[in-house]
């Protein structure tokens, strides 16, 4: 469709004319500018709805929702058109078939050698290992092998040595979808460990003796401790409710030497909802800082990333300080279940704040223990209150601790939204299906590529040039700030208005460490270099041998002067009154100002892997992450944006 | 009078000072004159802290028996306990305290007491004289001129005894104009934009009054700043009511019929009492210690803290914006012209003038928008977020400024050459300070204190290189480009660097901090090794080919 308008959100003078093109797995958008060609590339499994306006005399307004937090405003000219799309967005978006997603499309031109190895990179039963399990108290269970006990669960378990297959068995029955509790992490120092299941089927006086046999069985593999903690992550009203239904909470009095404890954190609708209501408060245009406090507020979803971190500090807490093991459910345990337990391994190992280690870690908490992905993010079309941000909020909670523990963590903010963008892509197969039986059946490993070797094939842009793996905060247990200190969770708009740049720092303190350390390393090769030729010059000397030195290129200064920044932006629209000055149009820069929408340019969309990712935000940063200037700001006529690259790609 | 006089018991044994992330200590109490020191000499880890008395806002007292406890609130917005036996020594202290932390004559603070210890490179008093100032414009320009018209304080008791004026406008004229304006504070030069000659004013409001008056030598002042053909904006830092308002008390504003080739936009600052309120709600929500504290972003917004720095910054960035981007000349007054004017021409001149984000040009900047232009120090930064005596004249101003700064800061962390701690260590300054700078409320009481004489500038001890190196900021590379700030509410952070300073652990917060001091330094360690090497290398090559020509 021609002639189509892509609104800029902050400013509503602001938009780009172009073309608009469909294809079988993404949308795009190519402005007209004919030097640029400025492209939008939007992938269809990242759509999370369309909306159609009214038609007005401009045209006809189709608001497009994504996944990752971008919100695409277009104006067609035709409402004939304009509804085509609609309709073929619709279909689109809503793919009914795992085929039909783009991971089943997408070549990285990587041959079957290196696809295997890629997912060779996480491996389960090494992270067991590295916790040191099997041994005395933990071992490996096949009672699931051909997932005949859980289908939810994967084939490999750890379970304490002391439970027989009787016991998991007659556990499971007495546990929702028959998720017995098994083990999620071992911390090797005390024995003590986290376990996970879901909740009891105990409605209000029904027991199990196998039950109580696996629990007892998790605290004879402690011996350090007479107790264990049982932790629901529910709120108690949730959990008795639950007792009506035939399920329901353990009763201390059923099971010896437990403590009990609820944490309350809400159910999928709840965090549905509060995520919709901050996503409208995101995308109010112009609000007031009342608006904006007042509606974060109101949305709660900082309450909730408060209290899903509450409860992996309390576990944390428990396993490193008191040494006590702890099994955690909620209601399926695949949900707060995998966020809680995620988070305190995250608190208490730091393997997990590698990049490597976080990888493992999803893997471990999420996807191999049947974290419905295909549900939750919706990339089949199914049922709408299956969905909800389970995690995304993870995700939220690492940076959080991000910001309250700069140095502890190997990676940066990118990494956790690349991520997230990718969970709902569907590019990569790590996060299809519902189960790890499901993906086995679809042969996932043999028909797509994993997310974490793309991931790691280009950590180098991932890094936080703030870590230092001997460092305190690094070692051993995190132990954030429990209470009071609400004011240390802040709104991240580097997630949620992702896609508005002008609304972030311009320019990068990370980004501009890491073109420090590069040049840095630069600088110790070429150190080592001149001292040996130093050496040799003087040897040479010495011998009164006249060999001409013929390396005066060398001399050539590396591209360490200081660069000439390129950081103008415009102004945003600061007062109305302006607009109507007779003088002369306010709106100057608007061409420069248009980068704020994401991008790709030609150049960038061509490379293979680029284009088929999608994710343009990479393609902006790619070109600007080197320098001090942060992606999304375009230099202004006073600036030298040349000069400014080729400071950081010189050498 | 004599301090000794005020101080009952000048010290106290086994006292125990109570501090948020520290344990508790057992130490002596001392009263001086002007400090309160407290020392613990236990073992290894002796330390002392040293209170100003003026740095302290209020003190509450309670008593358990006959252990007496003090609570000191501090303008610095940090709160320590002291628990001391005996109920009569822990009385005498606590009035003791009170008297001396709010003694009224200037002469009697610290800063006419201050010895100091570091040896002075450069008078501070004399580091940011107007006639450099002028040096550098006229180098550029040669329309403006500086005006002795004030030598005396005789025209305007606010304004410093030189400014810079239109060439074209004599001094007789400006008498007329300073009639005409509120304090007699006339239109004066507050910034020259280089890159297109346009430049900013500030002025008070004109005094229009309900019968619309008007002043033909004021209309040909601010024209004569106007480039032939082009306009002007006057940005009005009240809202169109309020200014309206003002015109019953004799105040207003200007008449586009007498201005045509200006136009005017209103803005909304809050002023006095109301920022203050602010100020006081944000610091009891942000030392709000109860365990559920579910209502914090409510109590964030109520306190409208971060509305006054949208507010400010918009303001700051229209009147840029109209310079840079419109190539407009620009007139910015409230009222008196000594509070939010300021705030916006200060803002605006970090926005615009790169120079303005170096610790020299900084520094400059407070200067000259700040202390020159008369902003009252003294009335405004008299008491911070514990005052309990609720003065009209009391306000954050210059703290919602430096709040502003570190927004943009924040914003463009490479663009500064100096840090947050730079900016914390002004605020502090402003609310107590050994030094003499922040003392008074203009340059006409400064000069009458005889500051120059009888006390420190901060400048001399700020801008040694021991104390510099603390306020550099390592990732500064000079960025001569104007900086346009992002004012959405996603882009507006509440400052935990002033505001939960005392509440919150900071050691990772300063391990980061570190981290990048070191890859920096490396770095620059490096560069200069690898330098050395190459020239070592250059020379023995010439040395090589000297010989071999030979």
């Amino acid at each position: 469709v021609e002639n189509v308008r892509l609104l800029d959100r902050l400013s509503s003078r602001k938009a780009a004319l172009g073309t608009l093109y469909l294809t079988a797995t993404h949308v795009i958008f190519v402005e007209n500018v004919s030097e640029t060609r400025k492209e939008t590339w939007v992938l269809h499994s990242q759509i999370s709805s369309i909306e159609k306006q009214a038609t007005t005399a401009t045209g006809c307004p189709l608001l497009i929702r994504c996944k990752n937090f971008q919100v695409i405003q277009l104006v067609i000219p035709q409402e004939r058109d304009c509804h085509d799309v609609y309709i073929s967005l619709i279909r689109l978006a809503r793919p009914v078939k795992y085929e039909e997603l783009y991971c089943f499309s997408f070549n990285p031109k990587l041959d079957k050698e290196e696809r295997e190895k890629g997912w060779k990179l996480v491996d389960l039963n090494e992270e067991y290992n590295r916790m040191g399990i099997p041994n005395n108290y933990w071992q490996i269970s096949d009672v699931n092998r051909d997932y005949g006990v859980c289908d939810s669960y994967p084939t490999e378990l750890y379970v304490p040595k002391s439970a027989t297959a009787h016991i998991i068995v007659g556990s499971s029955k007495f546990r929702s979808r028959r998720r017995f509790p098994a083990l999620s992490y071992y911390c090797k120092d005390n024995n003590a460990s986290i376990c996970r299941s879901s909740q009891p089927l105990s409605g209000f006086s029904a027991r199990c003796l196998e039950d109580e046999q696996m629990l007892q069985a998790i605290r004879k593999a402690n011996p350090g401790s007479d107790f264990i903690y049982v932790v629901d992550t529910r709120p108690k009203l949730n959990a008795m409710a639950n007792r009506a239904a035939g399920k329901g909470y353990e009763n201390e009095d059923n099971y010896s030497n437990i403590k009990f404890q609820f944490i309350g954190i809400e159910n999928i609708h709840v965090m549905r909802n509060s995520l919709q209501k901050m996503l409208e408060v995101c995308e109010l245009k112009s609000p007031s800082m009342s608006d904006f406090l007042w509606g974060l507020e109101n949305s709660g979803w900082l309450k909730h990333i408060k209290a899903i971190m509450d409860a992996g500090i309390f576990i944390a807490k428990a396993v490193a300080e008191e040494g006590v093991s702890v099994l955690v459910h909620c209601s399926d345990g695949w949900d707060r279940t995998a966020q809680v337990c995620s988070v305190a391994s995250l608190l208490l190992d730091p393997y997990y704040r590698t990049m490597k280690g976080f990888m493992v870690l999803i893997e471990k908490d999420w996807v191999s223990f049947g974290h419905k992905f295909n549900h939750r993010y919706g990339n089949l079309d199914g049922d709408p209150k299956e969905i909800s941000p389970v995690i995304d909020q993870f995700i939220e909670c690492v940076w959080q601790l991000m910001e309250q523990f700069p140095c502890a963590f190997e990676f940066n903010e990118r990494f956790l939204i690349h991520i997230q963008h990718h969970i709902y892509s569907c590019q990569f197969g790590n996060f299809l299906c519902n189960s790890q039986k499901e993906r086995r059946e679809l042969k996932i490993q043999e028909r797509t590529y994993s997310l974490w070797a793309h991931l790691w094939k280009n950590r180098a842009d991932y890094l936080n040039p703030l870590y230092r793996s001997d460092r305190g905060q690094t070692q051993g247990t995190l132990r954030p700030q429990m209470a009071p200190c609400n004011f240390l969770y802040k709104f991240w708009s580097g997630m949620y208005n992702r896609f508005e740049k002008g609304l972030h720092p311009r320019q990068s303190v990370t980004d501009y460490l890491m073109a420090v350390k590069e040049e840095t390393q630069q600088l110790e090769e070429e150190l080592e270099l001149l001292g040996e030729r130093l050496a040799n010059l003087q040897k040479s000397q010495l011998n009164d041998n006249k060999v001409k030195s013929k390396q005066q290129d060398r001399s050539k200064q590396l591209g360490l002067s200081t660069s000439n920044n390129s950081l103008a932006n415009t102004p945003q629209e600061y007062s109305n009154d302006l607009k109507s000055f007779p003088s002369r149009s306010p709106s100057q820069g608007d061409e420069e100002d248009s980068a704020l929408i994401l991008t790709q340019d030609n150049l960038k969309s061509s490379d293979p892997d680029l284009s088929a990712n999608s994710d343009q935000e990479s393609g902006v940063e790619d070109l600007s992450c080197r320098s001090p200037s942060g992606g999304g700001c375009l230099p202004s006529e006073d600036s030298g944006k040349d000069s400014d690259e080729a400071v950081f790609l010189a050498v | 009078m004599e301090f000794a006089e005020l101080i009952k018991t000048p010290r106290a044994d086994n006292v125990v000072l109570h501090r948020p992330f520290y344990l508790a200590v057992e130490g002596t109490l001392c009263l001086t004159g002007h400090h309160l020191i407290f020392s613990s000499r236990r073992q290894d880890n002796a330390e002392e802290l040293w209170l100003l008395h003026s740095n302290i806002d209020s003190i509450e007292k309670r008593f358990v028996g006959s252990l007496g406890t003090i609570i000191i609130k501090c303008k610095d917005l940090r709160i320590i306990q002291l628990d001391i036996p005996g109920m009569e020594e822990c009385l005498n202290i606590a009035s003791s305290i009170e008297a001396l932390s709010t003694l009224d004559s200037v002469t009697l603070m610290y800063p006419f007491f201050y010895r100091p210890m570091f040896d002075t490179v450069e008078d501070g008093w004399r580091s940011f004289l107007p006639d450099q100032e002028f040096e550098l414009l006229s180098s550029v320009t040669d329309e403006w001129r500086l005006s002795c018209i004030n030598k005396e304080f005789s025209v305007c008791s606010s304004y410093p005894p030189v400014v810079i004026v239109p060439k074209s406008i004599d001094d007789e004229a400006l008498r007329k104009v300073a009639i005409f304006r509120h304090g007699s504070r006339f239109p004066v030069l507050s910034y020259y934009h280089k890159k297109n000659g346009m430049v900013m004013m500030r002025s008070s409001q004109p005094l229009t009054g309900t019968n619309g008056r008007r002043c033909k030598e004021d209309e040909k002042l601010i024209n004569a700043t106007l480039r032939p053909g082009k306009r002007g904006y006057i940005i009005d830092t009240r809202s169109l009511n309020v200014a309206q308002q003002a015109r019953a008390k004799g105040g207003g504003f200007e008449q586009e019929a007498h201005y045509p080739q200006w136009r005017r936009i209103h803005k909304c600052i809050e002023r006095f009492n109301i920022l203050q309120e602010s100020l006081i709600k944000l610091v009891e929500a942000c030392n709000d210690q109860s365990h559920n504290m579910d209502r914090w972003l409510s109590k964030l917004e109520a306190s409208n803290w971060l509305t006054h720095i949208k507010e400010i910054l918009t303001a700051a960035c229209l009147a840029a914006q109209c310079i840079d981007r419109e190539g407009a000349s620009v007139l910015v007054h409230g009222t008196e012209g000594t509070d939010s004017t300021l705030q916006v021409t200060s803002l605006a001149q970090i926005i615009l003038d790169p120079s303005c984000r170096t610790i020299r040009g900084f520094e400059s900047l407070v200067v000259r928008e700040w202390l020159q232009a008369g902003h009252p120090f003294q009335q405004r930064c008299a008491q911070s977020a514990y005052s309990n005596s609720k003065q009209k004249w009391e306000a954050p101003v210059f703290l919602l400024f430096l709040d502003c700064v570190w927004q943009i800061l924040r914003q463009f962390p490479c663009s500064f050459e100096f840090n947050e701690q730079f900016l914390i260590m002004l605020f502090e300054h402003a609310y107590a300070s050994q030094f003499g700078t922040f003392l008074g409320n203009n340059e006409n009481e400064r000069s009458k204190l005889k500051l120059s004489q009888k006390t420190m500038s901060l400048w001399s001890w700020v801008n040694r290189s021991e104390e510099l190196s603390k306020f550099q900021n390592p990732l500064f590379e000079a960025n001569s480009l104007v900086i346009w700030p992002s004012v959405a509410p996603q882009s507006l952070q509440l400052w935990e660097g002033v505001f939960l300073r005392w509440n919150r652990p900071s050691k990772f917060l300063d391990e980061a901090h570190e981290e990048m001091n070191n890859i920096i330094k490396y770095n620059k360690e490096l560069q200069a090794k690898v330098n050395a090497l190459r020239r070592q290398l250059a020379e023995m090559e010439t040395d090589d080919k000297m010989q071999e020509n030979l």
